[in-house]
């Protein structure tokens, strides 16, 4: 390409010159990034560091009511210290939530991952048909919101409209009471698993995918079956997607908050405080203690933190294990 | 047919012992994986099925005829759905689309910029910022919207469009996705071969680099307007007055206020089925141009 038409296909006018000094260039290019960055800087400073910031600052506050709490001066805001902390981590409320939640992620995390993982394998293997169409409508409910799939699902529950009480009550079966109780953990675990296992089966799809053909093909050779291949080969291949997603699935649990709030309406059995999310939410703009909200939502801030790096870390120390053996 | 042909052919004229019996295991195996994904595809299909149907009952019907038999009530509850307080659904609708089309748009511009100068200079404080944009996505919703929203509220913008807007409109996970695109695509000789040509770093980005992203940048909008789109907790911290309401928020005080009154269940049913639509229409056209790999981080170079 000659200088003029590699100039006009950057799209760069006027004359040519001659090149501007390479000290130019250098010192442009240095300071170029952080123009580059400085939307994403401002945006990060105003709605993600100073809302912490704030959060952080607001936990350790808190109103102090003086006489009856009349008047403009009656109530002040002062230094709280732990308080809020302490009452928060001694509120059975909040350790409630926190164990509904843990029990759930025990539901949803492994069958959402298992199921994401057996599509994936099945997509992957050979022959199979009809593979465009299944694994477009296995990641479709990606698209529906959670709040509209808890609604779907909600319906479907409800002994009255649900196709499972009519097929039940055909055959003579005891009808369970799916948004009650234990059954209610299977219930909002279901939408869950529901709504993020085709999200999940690309992620791990796509790894597979990754795996050179010829690593099948000698496998092959020595008379594997396509079993022995999926859990001898495939699986440990895209074990590094099976932790991103597992780390993604524990995130994700730990926020759990519009399918429950979506489901209230249905049943008496979610309460307000049913995930700690709910509570926090409750808290601050049913309560109106913003000061007690904020110290909660720093502890499952900080728990989502521990159990992310905390499994980060497990996770690496066993590949480094592996590696060393 | 040919295919069951060409099947039968291939042990006949098979050449490894280990396939002598190749056919009946063969398509026995095939067989497996194809059940198994299509009660996968009947399992995620189910509830969209029943909506469908369930939009055509009426009230009446909704509770008592058979799940998946058709009803005769579909005209009513398009008609009553669009009168349900002067068409405010329609108005939920559009709100979602402002609020998804605008924020992945504005998003993508700032992840593609964040994400290209990432991936391209060699600067100090490169990996540090790159980490800490990336630690946001750590951070649970509620840290972040109940201290958002008492901010917002100082600058009185609470209750307003742009308090659903501007929160969303930095992705971290859109940055991470266009810096490896960026890292994939935009091949550094080409960037500096422009700069001794004269070009100035930003003719360089739109001009060269840009184009060269677009592939993954739809990635990023299609994954940003779900995100927005399917997003509940910020809108229902931040919105009162529900003529600014989502679509997701809309159909939540629909189910609130149907618990109380069943007639509304029909609307909430109908409502969902059209509020379905538009997603999965989206999803049907744009899955050719929407490279799934890239949402895992794997990029083909």
């Amino acid at each position: 390409m000659t200088d003029t038409a590699r100039r006009k296909a950057y799209g760069v006018k006027g004359a040519p010159y001659a090149h501007p000094s390479p000290t130019t260039t250098l010192k442009r290019a240095r300071s170029a990034p952080y123009f580059f960055l400085l939307p994403a800087g401002v945006l990060f400073a105003l709605f993600f560091a100073l809302p912490i910031g704030y959060a952080i600052w607001l936990s350790f506050r808190k109103v102090q009511v003086s006489g009856l709490g009349l008047g403009s001066g009656a109530r002040k805001e002062v230094w709280a210290g732990l308080r809020n902390y302490t009452d928060a981590l001694s509120d059975s409320e909040l350790l409630n939530g926190a164990l509904r939640v843990l029990g759930y992620g025990c539901i949803v995390v492994p069958v959402m991952l298992g199921l994401a993982l057996l599509f994936a394998l099945m997509l992957d293997s050979e022959k199979v048909r009809l593979a465009p169409f299944t694994r477009l409508a296995i990641f479709l409910p990606y698209a529906i919101p959670g709040v509209v799939a808890a609604l779907l699902w909600g319906f479907l529950y409800l002994p009255d409209v649900s196709p499972f009480y009519f097929v039940l009550d055909k055959l003579g079966l005891p009808q369970p009471d799916l948004l009650d109780g234990g059954p209610l953990y299977l219930a909002l675990s279901n939408i869950a698993v529901w709504g993020g296992t085709g999200f999940n089966m690309i992620v791990i799809y796509t790894s597979l995918q990754a795996i050179p053909a010829e690593v099948y093909e000698a496998a092959k050779l020595d008379g594997a079956t396509p079993l022995q291949i999926a859990l001898r080969i495939k699986i440990p291949m895209v074990a590094p997607s099976l932790v991103l997603t597992f780390f993604f699935s524990i995130i994700a649990t730990l926020q759990v908050f519009s399918e429950p709030t979506t489901l209230k309406p249905l049943t008496n059995s979610v309460s307000t405080t049913w995930s700690p999310l709910m509570k926090v939410y409750r808290d601050a703009f049913g309560e109106g203690d913003i000061y007690a909200a904020a110290a909660q939502a720093v502890i499952i801030a900080l728990a989502t933190l521990v159990l992310s790096f905390g499994f980060l870390r497990a996770v690496n120390r066993r590949d480094k294990q592996e590696a060393t053996r | 047919m040919s295919s069951l042909a060409v099947r039968k052919a291939a042990p006949a004229a098979g050449t490894t012992p280990g396939t002598a019996q190749g056919p009946p295991l063969r398509r026995r195996i095939a067989l497996v994986p194809t059940v198994t994904l299509l009660l996968g595809a009947l399992y995620c299909l189910l509830p969209v099925a029943w909506v469908v149907v369930a939009s055509t009952k009426s009230g009446s019907e909704l509770f008592s005829t058979f799940t998946f038999l058709p009803g005769t009530g579909l005209a009513d509850n398009l008609t009553d759905l669009n009168a349900y307080r002067d068409g405010v659904y329609w108005q939920w609708m559009g709100n979602s689309a402002l609020y998804a089309g605008l924020g992945a748009l504005l998003s993508t511009a700032v992840s593609s910029v964040s994400g290209y100068a990432l991936a391209t200079y060699r600067f100090r404080g490169r990996e540090a910022i790159f980490n800490v944009l990336l630690a946001g996505v750590l951070m649970p919703p509620v840290i972040l919207a109940v201290p958002q929203y008492l901010l917002l509220a100082e600058a009185d913008l609470t209750d307003s469009y742009l308090s659903v807007l501007l929160p969303q409109i930095l992705s971290p996970y859109g940055v991470y996705l266009s810096r490896i695109y960026a890292a994939a695509a935009v091949p550094a000789d080409v960037v500096e071969a422009a700069r001794m040509d004269g070009a100035n770093e930003w003719r360089i980005f739109t001009r060269i680099a840009l184009p060269m992203m677009i592939p993954g940048l739809v990635t990023v909008f299609l994954f940003q307007f779900v995100a927005v789109w399917n997003n509940f907790l910020l809108p229902y911290i931040m919105l009162s007055d529900d003529e600014k309401f989502p679509i997701t928020l809309g159909l939540h005080t629909l189910l609130e206020q149907g618990a109380n009154t069943p007639a509304l269940y029909t609307l909430v049913i109908t409502g969902a089925f059209l509020a379905v639509l538009p997603l999965v229409a989206l999803f049907l056209v744009v899955q050719r141009f929407w490279s799934l790999d890239l949402l895992s981080g794997a990029v083909k170079s």
